[in-house]
């Protein structure tokens, strides 16, 4: 554990809590309330429990050159960071996508090479649509466990973070109640709506909250097209390709476009904002990560835009590419940090109770 | 900074950063005026003192924003009457009371937000409105309504030089960037705050003990206006010597330490002084209307030190402090690790212990629970310090403000002794010592600010339209 990222963490919430002027922003402070002395495991949960709104920063009488030097959505920022990486499995696996966004390039392009190899090798005698150049059966043998093992790995992460914060017997109204934060992104509303300090240092804007819901719920809509898809196949006996008017492209093609959309935004964001305020050693894998997930929706609809065209099988090779590389980095990417958040807001909803 | 835009031409000039200056920069600006904020300090640490606050008193008939139930202007004038003893200017205090009902709204249109009472603030639900974030925030606010009403401000501006000529002030002088400006303006508003970090005034009033104050706000605040103008013959109110001072944490920075710096252990302690002797009445009322005067007594001490001692049994039931306390398992220790004779507070404790009698303990009133037979009783909370570990804290005097300022009238112009100048205002800490001329009110100093700079910015900019 980097004790020091903790100790530092440990500092400047001890004097927020000494504070408390910033009690209306979000849900950490609040939660910093209930204690006086702070376990590794309670700063690591407010850590995640902090949704870098920065709120709290702009607003700070004690931000550098002061003495006490706070910096508080940084200081949680490192302690998020390394909480995500410390509880990764494969440990070898842990830092080095986060850190680096070259790597994640160089993946992605092995991502491509495989997909390119498969079409060429496994190119069916026949088959409709996507399945006239990859055969479903080769398609499933290669993403059935690109989905699994990241998930595996996933789980294993979590059950370690949920020890170390104190997890207990999760109730309905803990899903409840950590599930409407997250749907409307509670904590980067400023405490009322006015949003947060991201682009425009201490104005307000709602426009890193809107773009993150267009991500989040793009991916939720493209997820659930491809699940669509998946018991049409099995269960219905429907297999692609699917027309316009049916559940996976309805629900496919808004949240390609709102995916695309979202993680443009957020990637012009980013440039925005001071990256002294976040994890800024990440900030090279954290772009590289929006460019993955936004590559992901941006190649499915324009592969959707050629159908019926000499490009299906090269934007198929790419589109396919990116959706395998995405899975497999899943956990070592700043994708993992929806995963960590919820079990958080579901915590810190037992916590609340308690 | 390009000193050219120190050229104007300028409606108004206001002297100062904080909550009263840009009221009243706002205010004038939105009249159409052409205004120029010179703020002392740099950007980082623009805001005064008002950068510390954290909420605004005010006066409302019925629910308003997040304040309860209602306050009304009686109820409020007799608070100050009670923290003042009478040291009040009642027109301007009433003045202030009556406009702060409308200066909420105004506020929330400017861009400033509230929120509920603090975690362990609830007693101020009623009267006081809190800052989303605090001061800080407010000041931020405040700063980019200016900006986009076209105000322009100056940040490192040092005014040393406000000129008059006979009832009329003609230009200023100030350190920009190193170098020497005169900046000319029909009219100015002093909204530059009190003197409280000029250690060496303090020491003119104080003597050398001032030298173990610490400032509770901004360095900036160093009256070098305020001077400027009595030397000129303006009048003041308020006493020369006083300041506002409440017990802090010892180990506070000299300055800007701000709220976090407050201890709230004195009613649950023993303070003794540095030979270890046991010096007021740590009992005699709930914190909030006693912590003010612990400054004083602190400042009264040899060497301006006090040591807060308490045990486990009291450690969690006020505020966390900033720093942690002083631990030990033994009071003797306890004394030693703060540079006190260990065995003389041991004899002090347990003088006090012996006096102290069974009884109901309440920590969140007067429970009456009293030391018998003490020369120097505690007359609430006295319950003997006997379960380790044993805390302490160093307490030492943190000034807030201080009284000395202009005389006003209720439209916020300056005077001199033959009369108003007719193109000079003043608000904020510059003026409050009119209305407060002793004591304080929690969120009165913002209310003053805000009130009176909205005065000085509506009659400044009538002056120059």
């Amino acid at each position: 554990m980097s004790i020091d990222l903790i100790n530092e963490a440990r500092r400047q919430t001890e004097i927020c809590n000494a504070c408390r002027y910033c009690e209306g922003f979000c849900s950490v402070f609040p939660a910093l309330t209930r204690n006086k002395m702070f376990t590794d495991g309670d700063i690591t949960h407010l850590a995640n429990l902090c949704h870098n709104c920065r709120g709290c920063y702009y607003s700070c009488q004690y931000t550098a050159p002061h003495e006490f030097d706070l910096n508080f959505p940084a200081a949680l920022a490192e302690v998020r960071q390394d909480s995500w990486e410390r509880h990764a499995w494969p440990q070898p696996l842990a830092r080095r996508f986060h850190e680096s966004g070259v790597a994640v390039a160089a993946v992605l392009i092995v991502g491509f090479v495989v997909l390119f190899g498969m079409l060429q090798t496994f190119r069916p005698a026949s088959g409709e649509g996507f399945y006239a150049y990859l055969a479903h059966g080769a398609m499933v043998s290669l993403f059935l466990p690109a989905f699994l093992l990241p998930l595996l790995s996933v789980i294993i992460g979590l059950r370690s973070y949920w020890q170390e914060i104190g997890g207990t017997r999760i109730r309905w109204s803990h899903i409840k109640g950590a599930g409407l934060a997250a749907a409307r992104l509670k904590n980067l509303d400023g405490g009322q709506g006015q949003g947060c300090n991201f682009e425009h240092e201490d104005r307000y804007s709602n426009t890193r909250r809107w773009l993150h819901q267009a991500v989040m719920y793009g991916f939720l809509l493209c997820f659930a097209a491809t699940s669509a898809g998946t018991v049409m196949h099995y269960v219905f006996d429907m297999p692609a390709p699917y027309g316009l008017f049916s559940l996976p492209k309805l629900l496919g093609v808004p949240g390609g476009v709102l995916l695309t959309v979202g993680c443009v935004g957020l990637a012009w964001l980013k440039t925005k904002a001071d990256p002294s305020l976040g994890a800024a050693r990440v900030w090279g894998g954290e772009m590289a990560f929006i460019a993955l997930l936004g590559g992901t929706g941006a190649t499915g609809l324009a592969l959707y835009a050629a159908t019926g065209t000499a490009l299906v099988p090269v934007l198929l090779a790419v589109h396919l590419g990116f959706v395998l590389v995405f899975f497999l980095l899943l956990p070592f990417t700043k994708m993992i940090h929806g995963f960590f958040r919820f079990v958080t807001l579901i915590v810190e909803e037992q916590k609340r109770g308690a | 900074m390009n000193s050219d835009v120190l050229k104007g031409p300028w409606d108004i000039v206001v002297v100062g950063g904080g909550n009263a200056a840009l009221c009243a920069a706002i205010t004038s600006a939105e009249e159409g005026a052409r205004v120029l904020i010179l703020e002392s300090a740099p950007k980082t640490y623009r805001g005064g003192n008002s950068r510390h606050t954290r909420n605004f008193r005010c006066m409302h008939e019925g629910p308003l924003s997040v304040l309860t139930d209602s306050y009304g202007e009686d109820e409020y004038f007799d608070d100050l009457m009670l923290v003042t003893k009478g040291k009040t200017d009642e027109p301007l205090a009433r003045l202030a009371i009556r406009s702060s009902e409308e200066c909420l709204p105004w506020m929330e249109a400017h861009g400033v937000r509230f929120q509920p009472s603090l975690s362990g603030t609830l007693s101020l639900s009623r009267t006081n409105a809190f800052f989303l974030g605090g001061g800080k925030a407010l000041v931020n606010a405040y700063y980019n309504t200016a900006e986009d009403l076209g105000v322009t401000v100056v940040y490192d501006a040092e005014v040393t030089h406000v000129h008059i000529e006979g009832d009329r002030f003609t230009h200023l002088e100030a350190q920009v960037g190193g170098k020497s400006h005169r900046i000319e303006a029909k009219a100015v508003v002093l909204a530059s705050g009190g003197f409280q970090s000029n250690l060496e005034w303090l020491t003119r009033a104080w003597g050398p003990a001032a030298a173990n104050f610490l400032i509770r706000g901004t360095p900036y605040n160093k009256g070098a206006v305020l001077r400027d103008m009595l030397d000129q013959g303006c009048e003041s109110v308020g006493d020369p010597t006083q300041c506002h001072a409440v017990a802090i944490d010892g180990r506070a920075p000299k300055f800007d330490g701000g709220i976090v710096t407050r201890l709230d252990c004195v009613p649950f302690s023993i303070v003794v002084n540095r030979d270890a002797e046991r010096f007021y009445d740590e009992g005699e009322d709930v914190w909030p209307k006693r912590y003010a005067i612990w400054g004083r007594l602190v400042a009264a001490q040899p060497d301006q030190v006090g040591y807060a001692i308490i045990d486990s049994k009291s450690i969690d039931l006020f505020m966390p402090s900033v720093f942690p306390p002083n631990r030990a398992d033994t009071i003797e220790e306890l004394g030693a690790q703060m540079g006190l004779d260990g065995v003389k507070l041991a004899a002090t404790v347990s003088e006090f212990n012996k006096a102290c009698r069974t009884g109901r303990f309440h920590p969140t009133e007067l429970d009456g629970l009293a030391t018998e037979g003490l020369a120097q009783p505690k007359t609430n909370w006295a319950r003997p310090i006997d379960t380790p570990p044993y805390y302490g804290y160093q307490l030492r005097p943190g000034v807030t403000f201080t009284y000395l300022g202009l005389k006003v009238s209720e439209t916020a112009q300056v005077h001199t002794a033959s009369g108003p100048l007719s193109n000079v205002w003043a608000a904020g800490e510059i003026m409050a010592g009119s209305i407060l001329g002793q004591g304080y009110l929690a969120g009165f100093g913002m209310t003053i600010g805000t009130v009176f700079g909205r005065i000085a910015g509506r009659e400044a900019a009538a002056y120059v339209n």
